[in-house]
């Protein structure tokens, strides 16, 4: 089949003889083409699924999309409630979130690529950042409510607030990281040679010609911890009334998006759909603005 | 890059100025933050579990029963659970993510390869709830429907797949819960495969291409050996991901305490039975420390998952 198996089975022989070739050949290129065709396969299979998810999304939230949905608060089943305090919960954590976790992911990131390269200090950060990127999203739901909820009392939007920002920490300092590494050294160089203390080079030339690269990490935390779910349940806990307090439950729509697609309702599984819908283009949203950023960049 | 470095490094210029000490102050400081936050989650994760593990021993492991009225706890059948599915999901998700990374690097004209990556990319992006509603409303039909019932029938009488693949076909349970893990995935592995393929030198594949092999051979003979290392971290991320997966199987799982040889059949996952049973536990009971030691059995998991993942992808790219 592969190169090394017909030369050890004597190259003499086949090439005298042209059928034995001409087999090894024909097999070689079927194995080509059978592989070949498995990879189009699950590639094709791939996108299906990415066609059935917004699909059915499309389908079925689209037609519960209305005006009700945007100026209404959740209300019981049957009484024509809409998503407006989830929505709002949604957008008051995930600003939050984002603007407490980016100054210190900058930071961090800062910290790795320019202070601390090589020394083990740096070294063990970035393991435990890169731990922190993947570990499952639920257990930072559980820590925020052992140091958030259970000293304080009580679910609170601030300590959903907290879970996303831990969340938007690690993906700043990878994005920050990598774009400060990335910078040429000879940026840095004309500035120390002009005299500037570290941390103005730091400031005035490296983030700026980093900005493109950092603010992607940003908008893809932003997408990130908008469409978490998990983390938020067991500290903002979610809110059927309208609140926009810091210290009481507050309602998101990832959380009432689960509530109510479980629940046995007609009107609340066509308001999960919409939840949904709007929450997966949102995401999809930054993420492709996230993505042309960078590209300019480049 | 060498001598930037030097420079900036060289401390007897740099003590000169007093921002510069406390901005490096505050970098340094919040690297020590990240390392403190890790450290305090397994510590608060332990020590609010501590009640469960002291209650019922080492034996919390691999206890199966799981009793809120007698309040007895066991970590037995979410372990399973979790373990079964992620497996499962690896099992069928690996094969595809890298079909698709092996279409991207090797056989996809130029002109379709950024839209074809960038909608991974984008799959990958898609929150977990909803990957939950999908298969709870789209997956979960068809395969109560058509799947299952012909799984069923199929290894009807066949000695071990029998018991595998047996009960009512309720379109919920650990096998629906790996598919949907399955979806996704993919993706992550696939982005990740795909990134490690392209570093593969391109002289290498030109000089196999020289020599005749097909693009197949030069995929098992050259990318595959060169990449060995790499991809198996990119399959440990994905294992990871699918370990700690809360809302995509919590739709689909089922939910329930016991352990069935059947894939049809219900059980639960760790995060599944934490996000599901959190709700009902009152604070200080038993039963929450059982979720909390639960939680820490679950960190440990994906902490050794993720570290051994990471070293392995760490030398050939920044992941």
């Amino acid at each position: 089949m592969s190169a090394t198996t017909s030369s050890a089975r004597g190259i003499p022989g086949a090439s005298k003889d042209l059928n034995v070739a001409r087999a090894l050949g024909r097999r070689r290129h079927l194995t080509n083409t059978i592989v070949k065709v498995a990879c189009i396969a699950a590639t094709v299979l791939g996108m299906v699924l990415l066609a059935s998810i917004l699909l059915s999304l499309i389908w079925r939230g689209a037609a519960g999309i209305s005006l009700t949905v945007f100026t209404h608060n959740t209300k019981p089943p049957g009484s024509g409630g809409g998503l407006l305090n989830a929505i709002v919960g949604t957008l008051i954590q995930t600003v939050i979130g984002t603007a407490v976790g980016t100054p210190i992911g900058l930071m961090v990131g800062t910290y790795l690529a320019e202070y601390g390269r090589g020394s083990p200090l740096a070294n063990t950060v970035r393991f435990v950042s890169d731990i922190l990127l993947s570990a499952p999203s639920i257990l930072i739901g559980l820590f925020v409510y052992e140091i958030a909820v259970e000293p304080f009392g009580g679910f609170s939007g601030i300590a959903g607030c907290i879970a996303l920002a831990i969340i938007v920490i690690p993906i700043v300092v990878r994005t920050t990281e990598d774009m400060l590494s990335l910078i040429t050294p000879a940026l840095r160089e004309a500035a120390i040679g002009l005299g500037a203390p570290k941390y103005k080079v730091i400031v005035q030339i490296c983030y700026r010609s980093a900005m493109d690269g950092i603010v992607t990490g940003v908008l893809l935390a932003v997408a990130r911890i908008a469409g978490e779910t998990a983390p938020l349940l067991f500290t903002s806990l979610g809110n059927l009334n309208w609140s926009i307090s810091l210290g009481q439950p507050m309602a998101s729509l990832p959380v009432t998006i689960y509530q109510y697609a479980g629940s046995a309702f007609e009107d609340w599984v066509q308001l999960a759909w919409v939840g949904a819908l709007l929450i997966t283009f949102g995401v999809l949203a930054i993420n492709i603005a996230a993505r042309l950023l960078l590209r300019r960049g480049k | 890059m060498q001598q930037a470095v030097a420079l900036s490094g060289s401390p007897a210029t740099r003590r000169s100025s007093p921002g510069d000490a406390i901005f490096a102050g505050i970098a340094r400081a919040s690297g020590i933050l990240v390392l403190l936050l890790l450290g305090s989650l397994i510590l608060s994760l332990f020590i609010g579990g501590l009640p469960a593990f002291r209650q019922f021993g080492a034996s919390f492991l691999w206890s199966t029963t799981w009793d809120p009225v007698k309040e007895v706890f066991g970590a037995g059948v979410s372990v399973y659970g979790t373990v079964m599915t992620s497996i499962l999901a690896m099992v069928l998700a690996v094969p595809l993510a890298f079909g698709i990374a092996f279409y991207l690097t090797e056989l996809a004209p130029n002109w379709l390869r950024r839209p074809v990556g960038t909608a991974v990319e984008l799959l990958a992006a898609v929150p977990s709830i909803i990957y939950g509603m999908w298969g709870f409303f789209v997956i979960v039909p068809i395969m109560s429907q058509y799947v299952e019932p012909v799984l069923i029938d199929t290894f009807d009488g066949i000695p071990v797949l029998e018991d595998m693949f047996a009960g009512p076909p309720f379109g919920t349970g650990i096998f629906t819960a790996a598919l949907v893990l399955t979806v996704m995935v993919v993706p992550f592995i696939a982005a990740t495969m795909r990134d490690v393929f392209e570093t593969v030198p391109p002289v290498f594949k030109e000089s196999a291409y020289g020599v005749g092999c097909t693009t197949w051979e030069v995929m098992r003979s050259i990318v595959i050996p060169y990449t060995r290392v790499s991809v198996v971290g990119g399959i440990m991320l994905g294992f990871g991901r699918a370990l700690g997966e809360t809302m995509a199987v919590t739709f689909v799982i089922g939910n329930s305490d016991h352990i069935n040889a059947s894939l049809f059949s219900s059980g639960n996952t760790i995060a599944s039975i934490v996000a599901l049973e959190f709700p009902e536990s009152g604070t200080g009971s038993l039963k929450l420390a059982s979720l909390l030691a639960l939680g820490f059995i679950l960190f440990v998991i994906s902490f050794i998952v993720l570290a051994i993942s990471r070293t392995l992808l760490r030398p050939k790219l920044k992941v």
